[in-house]
């Protein structure tokens, strides 16, 4: 367990809420990495404006991602003397700089280590008993030995009592009383837990950042429910594992990141047309080509609204912060098994792989529930793709008697018979669109939030830095609502339009170089045509809560 | 009641849709089709228990013949949709069919793996060293010299080697058949799907429209001399002086198939436990 979770984990034992990202250079293992760490009494969901603190053991390259680490003149810089000068790109903040001589102290204590030094000392710098850590580095210690635990005890204490002379920057203030229960989870692991609770037992992927840890969390999750997680040899083969899965009737899941997708594209148009369910979950990151692996960004949403070939409607959604990972993914299983699709659930690697304090979700209804058929009257003959009112065909689940058929991706008669005629083409291409344009999706296809003339619309990760962003602006007098639809396709235009009711300014927030957000509402919405303003970028710069709010506040 | 005792016993006819197939008269296909149909009769198996998947291919059409469940999928992957159906339900039979440009080349990586992952399913390759359905192009099977108008004066590659492969990748089962002799085939199919593990079948199944120089197989095949080895070394040894005409089993291994256990020990809401603070 790295330094960063354990001052994670002893502020939910002392009851604040926080999250913590990583972020780190280009090599495989060592080198340069940062654990980015928010916490707070109350709730958060992205990171802040700034750092208060930003505390070096060793500096080696950090520069080479200084811009994810904005410091003001308020923050505090905290360096070891044996790390060497602070690198010009994090002085150039003009933050406070003082010495602390974490390997030096931590030499005193026998077993004491610098990263526990650092700890004590940020602690006492914001206000966290150091009594905090006792159950965190129990924990963390289980296996080693008492001494240890002691060793590590003395050296957080030594920290602490070190940080005493440093003036105090940021204190984290008081915990709520009263706490409701809590978890700490990562968004991968609560998109893992939302596919299980969700029903899904058959999961086949192939290893890429930053879907990897949903995986690795997934597998040995999946053996204790009874399903299982197969590692196939690409992404081809994952994807149609987990169709050919399906089809026995079991909910099944992939996960991979934009490269993985794009070479799955073809077998979720076959999940399209042969009307199987299944979820496939792609964890964003920068691209396109291989990009960049470690870090965020929103650049998938076109290949995963528009990258099918043919008319290939298919669900689309997005979860909106760590625990709604959690939430949606549920929701795509149970969606995808309801209308017999494939579900394309947008996660990125800021939320998979951020650490979150969390209030315990609620408990869900949303569970997989494929209308199936059991058995026919006499001489009736089993169709497949029979044309029904709402679009949805029951599928027989191989196994029941007198309803074999042949599942297609060709273009099929109600029966699955290969047909090329005109006639059977419309007819199963309006299906297979009104079975998921007619759903009634309900109040979760988007996150609708306060009130006001001015809107602003985002998705994914992003929504929480535009809750807080509105929250600020709230302060200053500025109302305005948010807007973030979890369910992009099929587009929701009524309720879109009821959610925009009144709304004569829109501001749009999405961190794609290409706008594809904005572009995708111009396409399915009807958004006031003069005052939309985008505001974008790429990966990897988060979108700051204060940077939203001053382009808010700009337009009185 | 058991309805398995209780059901008659089924015929090959049984097995079969009422769809007609869209070869060409005198395609190979036709017979791997019947010898299926049979083989699964005479191992008393019901459709309802049987899957068979493929891939694209005139060979791939071959399931929405039968009376069995099927999945007719993309080109090429008709082996991970049967592994992802076997894995999740492993009482169900499951058979993955197709044609030697879908298995060998844009499928090629999962051959592989199919037989090292050792999943418990047979696979029937239908092998008429062409592109049909496409029009008549090489495929990994095909003669160096073979003139098509995509390769004109020929691939000049030498052939893939389908049960070299396959041996050496770790299939549990491993025989070459011809479309041409129905009964040998079909008795091939039920051995092959008795036998624990990933069987591969290569059946040498004539393209009589792109290759109808493929007719005179019936007179160069043979019985393979020997009788199947279960020591995949003296296969392998046996592949070197192959002609290629040898028809039998060459291999049986003992390999335990892979197969997730699939039982649970808790509830999904159990798992909660290890996030609560
Ligand atoms: C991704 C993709 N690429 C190409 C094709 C076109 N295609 C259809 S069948 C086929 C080759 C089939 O050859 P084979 O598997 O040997 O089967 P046969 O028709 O000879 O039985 C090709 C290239 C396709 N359907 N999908
Ligand atoms: S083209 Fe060849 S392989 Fe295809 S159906 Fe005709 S004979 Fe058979």
């Amino acid at each position: 367990m790295t330094a960063g979770s354990m001052l994670l984990d002893a502020a939910a034992h002392a009851g604040f809420y926080g999250l913590m990202g990583r972020t780190s250079g280009p090599q495989i293992r060592g080198g340069e990495a940062a654990a980015l760490l928010r916490l707070s009494p109350v709730p958060v969901e992205a990171p802040d404006d700034h750092f208060d603190i930003l505390l070096a053991i060793d500096w080696l390259n950090v520069q080479r991602f200084a811009a994810e680490l904005p410091l003001t003149p308020d923050s505090l810089i905290i360096t070891d003397p044996d790390a060497g000068e602070v690198p010009a790109a994090i002085a150039a903040y003009g933050a406070r700089i003082v010495e602390l001589p974490m390997k030096e102290l931590a030499k005193k204590i026998p077993g004491g280590r610098a990263n526990m030094i650092a700890l004590g000392a940020v602690a006492e710098l914001v206000g966290l008993p150091v009594s905090a850590f006792t159950e965190t580095l129990g924990k963390a210690l289980k296996k080693k030995r008492q001494d240890a635990l002691e060793a590590s005890i003395a050296a957080v204490n030594a920290g602490a009592e070190a940080a005493k002379a440093l003036q105090a920057t940021a204190r984290l203030g008081v915990p709520q009383g009263d706490l409701p229960p809590r978890w700490a989870i990562t968004g991968n692991s609560a998109a893992g837990y939302g596919a299980i609770r969700g029903g899904v037992r058959f999961v086949a992927a192939y290893p890429i950042t930053p879907a990897t840890e949903m995986l690795e969390w997934m597998a040995p999750a999946l053996q204790k429910v009874g399903g299982a997680l197969v590692q196939a040899e690409d992404e081809l083969a994952s994807i149609n594992m987990a169709i050919g899965a399906s089809f026995g009737g079991t909910p099944s899941l992939t996960a991979t990141s934009g490269p993985g997708l794009a070479l799955m594209i073809e077998a979720i148009g076959l999940a399209v047309a042969s009307e199987t369910p299944v979820v496939v979950v792609d964890v964003m990151r920068g691209g396109p080509s291989t990009g960049i692996p470690t870090k965020t960004e929103q650049s998938d949403l076109n290949i995963a609204l528009y990258g099918l070939h043919g008319d290939a409607p298919h669900l689309v959604l997005a979860p909106t912060s760590v625990a709604d990972c959690l939430f949606t993914t549920q929701w795509a299983v149970h969606l995808a098994e309801a209308v017999q699709c494939p579900a394309i659930v947008l996660s990125d690697q800021s939320m998979a792989q951020t650490r979150a304090v969390i209030d315990r979700p609620a408990d869900l209804a949303f569970v997989a529930r494929r209308e199936t058929v059991s058995a026919l009257a006499a001489e009736e003959t089993y169709k497949r793709y029979a044309l029904t009112g709402t679009g949805v065909s029951p599928m027989a689940i191989p196994g029941t008697p007198g309803c074999q058929y042949t599942a297609d991706g060709l273009e099929h008669s109600e029966t699955g018979s290969p047909s090329s005629q005109a006639s059977d083409h419309l007819a199963q291409l309006d299906k297979r669109l009104h079975k998921l344009t007619d759903y009634q999706y309900g109040d979760h296809w988007a996150v609708v939030e306060g009130e006001g003339d001015v809107a602003v619309l985002t998705w994914g990760s992003t929504t929480g830095a535009v809750r807080e962003a509105l929250a600020l602006a709230q302060a200053d007098g500025l109302k305005a609502r948010l807007v973030a639809p979890r369910l992009l396709y099929p587009a929701q235009p009524e309720k879109m339009a009821e959610a925009l009711d009144g709304v004569k300014r829109i501001l749009v927030v999405e961190q794609s170089h290409l706008g594809q957000f904005h572009k995708y509402l111009r396409a399915e919405y009807d958004l006031p045509t003069r005052d939309v303003t985008l505001f974008n970028r790429p990966g990897p710069l988060p979108m700051r809560p204060g940077e939203i709010r001053q382009r808010l506040l700009s337009w009185r | 009641m058991d309805s398995k005792t209780a059901a008659p016993a089924l015929t090959a006819k049984d097995f079969k849709s009422d769809l007609k197939p869209v070869w060409c008269p005198g395609c190979g296909d036709f017979t791997v089709l019947s010898s299926i149909t049979k083989a699964l009769a005479e191992l008393g198996l019901r459709p309802e228990e049987v899957a068979v998947v493929s891939g694209i291919g005139c060979s791939s059409r071959l399931p929405a013949y039968l009376n069995t469940y099927g999945f007719h999928g993309v080109h090429g992957r008709a082996l991970p949709t049967a592994a992802g159906l076997k894995l999740s339900r492993p009482e169900l039979t499951v058979l993955a069919a197709g044609g030697d440009g879908d298995g060998y080349s844009i499928g090629g990586n999962h051959f592989l793996h199919a037989a090292r992952r050792n999943a418990d399913f047979t696979y029937v390759v239908m092998d008429n060293r062409v592109y049909g359905m496409t029009k008549g192009q090489p495929s990994p099977t095909t003669e160096p010299d073979w003139d098509s108008a995509l390769t004109p004066g020929g691939t000049g590659l030498s052939p893939f080697r389908p049960l070299v492969i396959a041996l050496a990748s770790g299939a549990n089962f491993v025989a070459r058949a011809f479309s041409g002799d129905p009964n040998g085939t079909a008795e091939i199919i039920a051995e092959a799907i008795k036998h624990p593990g990933f069987s591969f079948i290569e059946v040498m199944s004539p393209c009589v429209t792109f290759r109808d120089e493929q007719r005179q197989w019936k007179t160069q095949v043979r019985p393979s001399p020997v009788p199947a080895t279960s020591d995949r070394s003296q296969a392998a040894r046996r592949l070197m002086t192959d002609d290629g005409f040898n028809i039998g089993i060459l291999f049986k291994g003992d390999r335990t198939p892979y197969q997730p256990p699939l039982r649970a020990r808790m509830t999904a809401a159990d798992l909660e436990a290890e996030f609560a603070l």
